[in-house]
């Protein structure tokens, strides 16, 4: 079964496997009103990122430059933890390094978010993607750019609610985490997880990484986390790369991540609303025109008019004379 | 004065059978036609962008990657074209008390019985707000567009910012879009009026019948072609 996840630290098998993650497998599909259902429904899959495991050793942004093969360039001292100082084209995840006094104990806490796209059930990108099939959904739930399609117009990076989405002046196109959707197909896991030293990072399907987040919640509240949890945020109907944080309660702690994302409002009211109420408008508007035009009289200039005009100009001062 | 500030450089009546008034210059056509160009074309591209089932315009630029950079440039053109052509025309287009009088009698107007109306300027009414609408909306389209123009000014705003940038430009565009189909019918529908964009004159007839204190200060100010 090559399209059932397995996790990320098994190696690979000797013999070549064929991709198993194709056009078929597609749940969602950019501005594509009649697409049809997926032939079969994957296993869901999801990462898991338990940030008290994470020792900030950026192995993972390695093996991520090294599987996609990027070229993030030599990076640049911003003065922070972080390198590169932001996500980029050629970067498509980061660890994000907080200072954070807990205010109960007094103590500095070094908190260590590995970001990246969270593979939404709900993508933001996707909503507000104009062009067809250059942002797709499989139903394993990963969440994938297709470049072919992509138009550059950088609509995706309104839409996404964590700020994931990169612009490539490059070839003027959208990059961010694929969650490895290429060694998913053949059965693998993201590179990142490979690559983690201590498993912080663990990839299979949604159900096994849930049940494991469990264990390591419980082990976190009885070494007195008693508000570690699981983040895997309703308001964007759950997501595929999930973290366990040791203070569930204030995700914002972690580097800004979102608390309760969502989609904006103001960008559903303009892929929804807008969109269909303005189609509708301009459609009666050009309607109503033509309707008029063929009922109506139209408004014509009459020989009387001209005899008028011809009247007017005859008694008028010529020129300069009645200036 | 109010009256003589619609009479504008280069209209003038020159007599004959009929009496031919020039309405445009040579410039401000050719200004007019760019406007209109770059507006359909902005239309086209921008619809694309806006709904799936309009996509399939992105053919017309050459793709979709050629629509998204051309889009922002033609709206440049749009805006220099159009404020020229604003300069040239806002002083005309001032609403004047009139205009309201006229206004309330708009069903004589469509019915055809322009005598019962007050006689107008260069403009009536549904003229100026098509002229005011163009100029407000084009400010909020160039500026809510340069926002969004991820090539030269992503980092310029904040994500929030730039979504509501873009909800404010896909609503403008659409009531762009709907003054534009009132200007054209209305150009069709008052036969005789495509003229003054194309040869740039209209008919002695034509300005009597719509614009008569227009034509009737022309006259009076001498603003008659001796030539003929």
């Amino acid at each position: 079964m090559s399209n059932s996840p397995i996790t990320a630290v098994s190696n690979p098998p000797v013999q070549p496997v064929s991709a198993d993650l194709g056009p078929r497998d597609l749940k969602r599909r950019s501005a594509t009103l009649d697409l049809p259902p997926p032939e079969r429904q994957l296993t869901e899959v999801a990462k898991l990122i338990d940030v008290s495991k994470c020792i900030g050793c950026k192995a993972c942004q390695s093996a991520c430059v090294e599987w996609n093969d990027t070229d993030p360039g030599v990076g640049e001292n911003v003065g922070v933890y972080e390198n590169p100082g932001d996500l980029n084209p050629n970067m498509f995840t980061l660890m994000r390094f907080s200072e954070w006094v807990n205010p109960e104990t007094d103590d500095l806490e070094w908190l260590i978010r590995k970001d990246g796209c969270m593979h939404c059930e709900d993508p933001g990108c996707l909503k507000a993607c104009p062009s067809p099939g250059a942002i797709v959904q499989y139903s394993n739930g990963i969440v994938d750019f297709i470049h072919e399609n992509c138009i550059g117009c950088g609509y995706c990076i309104k839409g996404c609610p964590f700020n994931i989405p990169r612009l490539s002046k490059a070839d003027h196109t959208v990059y961010k985490c694929t969650l490895c959707s290429d060694r998913v197909a053949v059965g693998q896991g993201p590179a990142c997880a490979k690559a983690c030293p201590t498993q912080a990072i663990v990839f299979g399907s949604k159900e096994d990484m849930k049940a494991h987040a469990e264990e390591r919640i419980e082990d976190l509240k009885s070494r007195g986390y008693e508000n570690a949890g699981l983040y895997d945020p309703a308001g964007v109907g759950g997501t595929h790369v999930m973290y366990v944080l040791h203070h569930a309660d204030k995700p914002h702690i972690y580097s800004d991540l979102p608390d309760r994302p969502e989609i904006s409002p103001v960008v559903e009211t303009w892929k929804g609303a807008v969109k269909y109420v303005g189609l509708a408008a301009m459609g009666i508007m050009a309607a109503g025109a033509a309707l008029h035009g063929l009922i109506a009289k139209p408004s014509t200039v009459k020989r009387e008019d001209e005899e008028h005009a011809e009247a007017l100009v005859e008694e008028a001062p010529k020129n300069g004379e009645g200036v | 004065m109010a009256s003589s500030s619609d009479i504008q450089r280069g209209d003038a009546i020159h007599p004959g059978d009929p009496v031919i008034v020039s309405r445009y210059t040579t410039p401000k056509r050719i200004n007019h036609w760019i406007t209109a160009t770059s507006l359909i074309l902005l239309a086209l591209s921008g619809l694309a962008l806006f709904h799936p089932s309009l996509f399939f315009l992105t053919g017309l630029f050459g793709g979709g990657q050629n629509t998204r950079w051309i889009h922002p440039w033609i709206g440049v053109v749009l805006f220099v074209s159009f404020y020229i052509f604003f300069f040239q025309l806002w002083r005309a287009n001032i609403p004047r008390k009139v205009d309201f009088v006229w206004a309330a009698h708009a069903k004589d107007f469509l019915a055809g019985n322009e005598d019962k109306l007050p006689e107008l300027g260069k403009y009536n009414l549904g003229q100026k707000v098509v002229f005011w609408a163009m100029a407000a909306l084009i400010v909020v389209s160039i500026v809510t567009g340069v926002i969004m123009w991820d090539q030269y000014f992503a980092t310029a705003t904040a994500i929030p910012t730039k979504r509501i940038a873009i909800l404010i430009h896909s609503i403008a565009a659409v009531l762009m879009i709907c003054v534009f189909i009132v200007h054209v019918y209305a150009a069709i529908w008052a036969r005789g009026t495509l003229r003054a964009m194309t040869r740039g004159t209209v008919t002695g007839g034509w300005a009597w019948k719509h614009h008569r204190k227009w034509l009737r200060d022309l006259a009076g100010h001498g603003r008659i072609d001796p030539a003929e």
